[in-house]
């Protein structure tokens, strides 16, 4: 039987899924937590620190849901606050300092939907993350390993490289939402999967994302170790590449440009060339 | 009669004489009900003041006029105006609303972008259109905030936007979340080089275009009790099943939390525009 693209949010959602703890534990070694947003508070969805890789020191941020019903409530179910975001941007300004490289994993429904997330403003620190990831000197690789709900995921994945999980999804907005706004009928949520391109192959033809990586042994030693190495690999390519920034900003630049229709000319003849 | 309480001066906002142009009134013009006053106010009047009731309330602006009220006679020349929106995923039953909606509202998309002259300081302009799909973004949307942002910094100019957006379009999927860190990267790139961002959030602001380029400006200014927000109030009311403090995100509340800088009533934004542009001159 073919898996619908409802069957693939629903693996993505699954409890028994690594999480993001999971991952950093096993991707990498001698993982040291760092905590607070030096602004309000430390917000549990997000867990950040540095850890090594093949030996070398990478600064590292995961979105954590939580296994069990009383981690999953202490980690907000994966929705991270503000002050969550100002975390993750404290962190990744540190390890620019420092020339650490900055791995993230992504794993939200999206972010939290609150009256204090409100107050201290959830829209204007998720675009903060997106300016200033878009000129952070030191490469980002950013991997979503669940769900991949709209900006509350995009804030950690303005990368140099994104990757998804084979049963990962990456979406504007729940299938659930999108079916009852759009057909006021939240039990359409299976069509609007289908519609929204939300699978990892869908975001690979978009040109979203550049690689796909097979859940075969999923959670287990061997699946974590060819993470590790596929991320050394990227990583030290990255940081050889001298117009890091300039190839992030084509990279996002060009998305959603063919999706441009003009009916009497071309749409870049009076565009001024991109900036050095 | 209902029109005939106009005629002599009710308010303050009136009789001070800045917010209304006298017009000559016809019996059974059609009126629109203020929801602050109350009252039944001819559709005359209300041009006449780009749409703010006498009682202050802010109707929603189409673009277009924004611009006219907003800029000096005939320096408007608009830019990417050919640029619409194609199905890229083929969304069940976009296409049908994509041409219904540009008929309606004589707008190829939910963005103008120009050059313009503001009390006699040069900038870009962006002005976000409510009436086409509540000024929701779309690949257009962004490549033409996009196109703009790098234009402007190439002729070193200064950008003005007005924000009016439902958020990102979902019927264009992951391309419209992406350009969420597509303007984003042009802002950046504009505001290192020292040029001044400055946006006006006009109701509703909310989604993804909150947490992109309106609330990334070097100064944020604010229609009076325009709607400003990151996740809708249904939807946060449904997920916490507490009740709404009064006045949430209104651009008043955006105000007391320090994320914005001032609210400004529709007739004084000219002015203060054209102050901000010069106290920034050649930048």
């Amino acid at each position: 039987m073919t898996q619908t693209s409802y069957d693939r949010v629903k693996l993505a959602r699954d409890n028994g899924r690594p999480t993001g703890l999971d991952y950093i534990q096993n991707v990498f070694k001698d993982f040291l937590e760092l905590h607070g947003d030096r602004r309000f508070a430390d917000d549990p969805a997000i867990v950040g620190g540095i850890a090594t890789l093949c030996g070398d020191p990478v600064t590292v941020i995961a979105i954590e849901k939580g296994h069990n019903a009383k981690e999953r409530s202490l980690r907000n179910f994966g929705a991270p606050h503000p002050e969550g975001y100002r975390k993750a941007l404290r962190l990744m300004k540190q390890a620019e300092k420092f020339g650490r490289p900055i791995v993230c994993f992504i794993d939200t429904s999206g972010a939290y939907c609150g009256i204090g997330a409100e107050e201290r403003g959830q829209g204007q620190a998720i675009g903060e993350n997106l300016m200033e990831m878009s000129t952070l000197c030191v490469p980002i690789l950013s991997i979503l390993i669940g769900e991949g709900g709209s900006g509350g995921a995009l804030a950690l994945a303005v990368a140099d490289r994104v990757w998804m999980l084979q049963n990962a999804v990456y979406s504007v907005i729940s299938p659930e939402g999108c079916a009852s706004i759009l057909w006021k009928d939240a039990s359409k949520a299976a069509d609007a999967a289908a519609s929204l391109k939300l699978t990892a192959e869908d975001a690979q033809s978009l040109g979203i994302i550049e690689r796909i990586l097979p859940e075969s042994d999923l959670g287990q030693k061997k699946f974590y170790d060819r993470i590790s190495l596929l991320l050394h690999d990227e990583l030290k390519l990255l940081s050889a590449d001298t117009d890091l920034i300039g190839k992030r900003y084509a990279r996002f630049r060009n998305l959603g440009v063919s999706a441009v229709e003009t009916h009497t000319r071309s749409p870049y003849e009076h565009l001024p060339k991109l900036l050095p | 009669m209902a029109i005939m309480k106009f005629l002599k001066p009710r308010n303050q906002l009136e009789e001070g004489g800045r917010a209304f142009a006298p017009v000559q009134q016809d019996e059974g013009e059609p009126e629109k009900k203020c929801p602050n006053c109350h009252k039944s106010i001819p559709l005359s009047r209300l041009w006449a003041n780009h749409q703010v009731c006498p009682c202050g309330y802010h109707f929603r602006m189409r673009g277009r006029p924004r611009i006219q009220m907003l800029v000096d006679a005939g320096s408007f020349q608009e830019m990417f105006s050919d640029m619409r929106s194609g199905n890229p995923l083929l969304f069940p039953g976009y296409q049908e609303k994509l041409d219904n909606v540009r008929s309606v509202s004589n707008e190829e998309e939910a963005v103008v972008c120009g050059t313009a002259a503001i009390n006699g300081q040069s900038c870009c302009l962006f002005v976000m259109e409510p009436y086409f799909m509540m000024g929701s973004m779309g690949a257009v949307v962004g490549e033409k905030i996009t196109s703009l942002f790098e234009y402007a910094a190439e002729k070193r100019l200064p950008v003005v936007g007005f924000t009016v957006s439902g958020g990102a379009r979902m019927q264009e999927g992951l391309l419209s979340l992406m350009q969420m860190a597509k303007t984003s990267a042009a802002v950046k790139r504009h505001s290192d080089i020292g040029l001044l961002y400055v946006a006006v959030l006009t109701d509703p602001t909310t989604g993804g275009v909150t947490a992109s380029f309106a609330l990334e400006a070097d100064i944020i200014l604010a229609e009076p009790l325009a709607t400003v927000g990151f996740a809708g109030a249904r939807v946060i009311e449904q997920t916490t099943k507490k009740t709404l403090p009064k006045g949430f995100q209104t651009a008043e509340f955006l105000l007391d939390h320090g994320f914005i800088d001032q609210v400004v009533p529709r007739n004084g934004q000219k002015k203060l525009l054209g102050n901000l542009l010069a106290l920034h001159h050649g930048g």
